[in-house]
């Protein structure tokens, strides 16, 4: 925000030249770096929405010490939350009436007030450092290093953290094969859901010939229930941006898009800015870092329709046409948008890519499992005491992000399953909770790895009820195209509408499996291929709750209004 | 050919009277607004979006212009916008009530969240009350799950509403000096 400061870069722009960005952070160390204290405020959605800017408002009244606006913590339940560098000092649930008080008592040295610190709910036992808090001592924040430390509108916080030093490296000292060969040795795989080894999709996209190629970042994060990929672009948007000109630079495209829900106002707005901070600083533009590639971004909303999340829908609405997907192949990395070659990624794998660069593959890969290396980013919601953002390595188990960092169920409540992957993964019942956190072992039982929603059922949540949800969502953003989607996802909808309704026929339950089988075998694109999953995997885990509603009319978990 | 099944379709019908083409002059402002666009048949989305800010809504007029502006039918200016959840073609009542009916939300009561605001408001989903104040609607997920239940108003999110809650946020925007401030 504050370009025009007193603080005003003191480097000459646009930066130029091998090492120029690493000496611009290390100017830039202080802003980020050493003492003296400074307040660090969450202006995630969620805690905005709680009046986190009052908040840092009133930080900014009652105290000289430098106030920053950061993207989401990730610990959204405890919102507004205020951090104190560098003591390393958490405050949740922070009002912008107990600003005063909380300053006067760190001013004087006296202990902040015991309200505004979190308190273990299985310990009773309060926390003021943030480390020690249980939901962020368990996890392994990679991908979200940057998120609630920087503020996403100062490129110069970005750079201080060791920002487009990746870039730097690849420009001057890596050719764009180099590049390609360090993902694939990462292992890392596509975040958004499927899970494509990004190595090879970016080796493809380059093996094209053609002058115009394409680098599409996939933002619709359409999932009801996730918002991994809005935290990051709230919160660094740089790294978005970097990513996506490593990916420009390894397969020859010097054009890119983001492509943003318009449901993610916040989301468009920050990386609009980053982009245009980006190019005023030469790391956008005709000549990036003085050198010959040139690169330029363009970030386009959506306008509300799931299925443009799938990338050939993607495409066509980048070109202005309705968001209705097309037979593959040939692949986007054959021809995508206007026919050219394109590679799209989504954003957490693009927001990936600049560690894997500055911090080598080897490191990445050994964080993952033998299949996948990495971390993967959730969001934790539903039936648990911590909700929020959680990042973990690939092949840790459930139990472990639901049971320590979500801190189990809430006070006399069970557990009973948790729904992975959004409308297209599944339901996995609680017996199943030691399964890893990896492609391979959730596919086996029936869910999917997707795009990282992981909402957390207890006993009150009905699982009829829950797929019926699900399938009212996807029957709804069917886009119509192909026939088994748009018939398919209407029977299953009315057969579980009429199962929650007590007026389920004796071979409905038959039906519902039969029809599920024939969406997931012939439909068009993903979203149709996965719609039955949750249908599929509750019959499978909780058959026993349908056929108390179709037999006893009796709603297990008390949730359908009809059966009460 | 045979007619398409009806009731089949996975999105409502949303109709727009097409009346005589340009009859009157446009507003000059329009003009301008499309002025960027022009013959840039790739920025349907893009203008629809920008005249919807700009209006509130998509008038039918400003569809045609923007038909003749960026070179494309008007068919499919309208195949376009009738695709897209986002657009509508009657002005928005003062505060747009937005129900958000994501997993989580869906999971903590947002079902009776969106019947007692329906009960409150007296109108049902996608229609606006008789003065003009409200108009209510749902969205599959605004991400902020760990506010669940939420509802939006306008731009402002109320996390962890009840159906007694709801009322009183609603009555803050009934209150006639007070300006959505939540």
């Amino acid at each position: 925000m504050n370009e025009n400061g007193s603080r005003g870069p003191a480097v000459a722009l646009p930066l130029r030249g091998e090492g120029a960005v690493l000496q611009a952070a290390r100017q830039f160390a202080e802003i980020v770096g050493a003492p003296p204290r400074r307040f660090q405020v969450c202006a995630g959605t969620g805690c905005v929405s709680n009046s986190s800017l009052q908040v840092a408002e009133a930080l900014g009244k009652a105290t000289s010490s430098p106030v920053s606006i950061t993207g989401c913590h990730g610990f959204c339940a405890r919102g507004p939350l205020v951090r104190v560098e560098p003591h390393g000092f958490l405050f949740t649930g922070v009002r912008p009436e107990a600003v005063p008080d909380l300053i006067q008592r760190l001013d004087s040295g006296q202990e902040p007030s015991e309200d505004l610190l979190y308190h273990d709910p299985l310990t009773g036992q309060a926390h003021l450092l943030e480390h020690q808090i249980p939901f962020y001592h368990h996890q392994q924040r990679i991908t979200l290093q940057n998120c609630g430390v920087v503020d996403p509108d100062d490129i110069r916080t970005y750079l201080a953290r060791g920002g487009y030093s990746a870039l730097d490296r690849a420009l001057f000292r890596m050719s764009p094969e180099d590049v390609i060969g360090a993902v694939s040795e990462s292992r890392l795989r596509g975040r958004g859901g499927a899970g494509f080894l990004t190595g090879r999709k970016w080796d493809l996209t380059r093996r094209q010939g053609g002058a115009r190629k394409f680098i599409i970042c996939n933002g619709d994060e359409g999932d009801p229930g996730a918002f991994m990929d809005r935290s990051i672009m709230e919160g660094d948007p740089h790294a978005v941006i970097e990513g996506m000109l490593l990916a420009g630079y390894a397969v020859g495209a010097s054009e890119g898009y983001v492509y943003v829900r318009h449901e993610y106002p916040l989301a468009v707005q920050r990386l609009k800015r980053a982009v245009e901070e980006a190019t005023t600083w030469g790391l956008l533009g005709p000549s990036l870092l003085g050198t010959r590639f040139a690169y330029q971004i363009h970030v386009r909303e959506g306008a509300g329709a799931f299925v443009s999340g799938e990338e050939t829908a993607l495409i066509r609405s980048i070109q202005g046409e309705r968001a209705v997907p097309y037979m593959r192949p040939p692949y986007p990395s054959e021809r995508g948008l206007w026919g050219c070659p394109t590679c799209i990624n989504n954003v957490e794998t693009l927001a990936t890519i600049p560690l894997i660069i500055m911090r080598g593959p080897g490191w990445y890969a050994g964080l993952g499992t033998s299949n996948s290396g990495g971390t993967k980013v959730f969001a934790l919601t539903g039936a648990i005491k911590n909700t929020g953002l959680v990042e973990v390595p690939l092949g840790t188990s459930l139990r472990h992000v639901v049971e320590n960092i979500g801190g189990g169920p809430r006070p006399g409540r069970r557990i009973k399953a948790v729904q992975i992957g959004g409308p297209s993964g599944g339901c996995l019942p609680e017996s199943l909770l030691d399964t890893p956190v990896d492609y391979e072992d959730l596919g086996a039982t029936g869910a999917i790895m997707g795009s990282g929603g992981l909402v957390v059922a207890d006993d009150t949540t009905c699982m009829v009820d829950l797929a019926r949800y699900f399938l009212s969502f996807t029957q709804d953003e069917s886009c119509g195209k192909c026939i088994p989607c748009r018939i398919g996802t209407r029977k299953m909808l009315g057969i579980l509408t009429r199962i929650t309704m007590g007026e389920a026929r004796s071979d409905d339950v038959d039906r519902l499996e039969q029809v599920a089988r024939t969406v997931r075998t012939s439909s068009l694109c993903g979203l149709g291929l996965t719609a039955p999953n949750p249908v599929m995997t509750t019959l499978r885990y909780f058959r026993d709750e349908y056929a108390a509603h179709v037999q006893d009319r009796h709603c297990p978990a008390g949730a359908c209004e009809a059966l009460r | 050919m045979p007619a398409a099944p009806s009731g089949t379709t996975a999105r409502p019908r949303k109709t727009v009277y097409l009346g005589d083409p340009l009859a009157e002059p446009p507003a000059p402002d329009l003009l301008s607004l499309l002025e960027p666009y022009q013959g840039r048949r790739d920025t349907v989305v893009s203008v629809l979006q920008a005249l919807q800010e700009r209006y509130g809504y998509l008038p039918e007029r400003a569809m045609r212009y923007a038909a003749r502006e960026l070179g494309v039918p008007l068919a499919r200016i309208y195949g376009v916008a009738t695709f897209y959840n986002q657009f509508r073609f009657t002005p928005p009542a003062r505060y747009s009530v937005h129900v958000c009916r994501g997993t989580a939300c869906h999971v903590a009561g947002s079902g009776a969240i969106l019947t007692a605001i329906k009960k409150d408001l007296n109108i049902a989903e996608d229609e606006s009350t008789p003065d003009g104040m409200f108009s209510l609607q749902t969205v599959a997920c605004i991400g902020c799950c760990s506010l669940a239940p939420a509802v939006v108003v306008n731009h402002d999110v109320h996390g962890t509403v009840s159906p007694e809650r709801i009322k009183v946020v609603l009555d803050r925007y009934r209150a006639p000096e007070v300006e959505a401030q939540s």
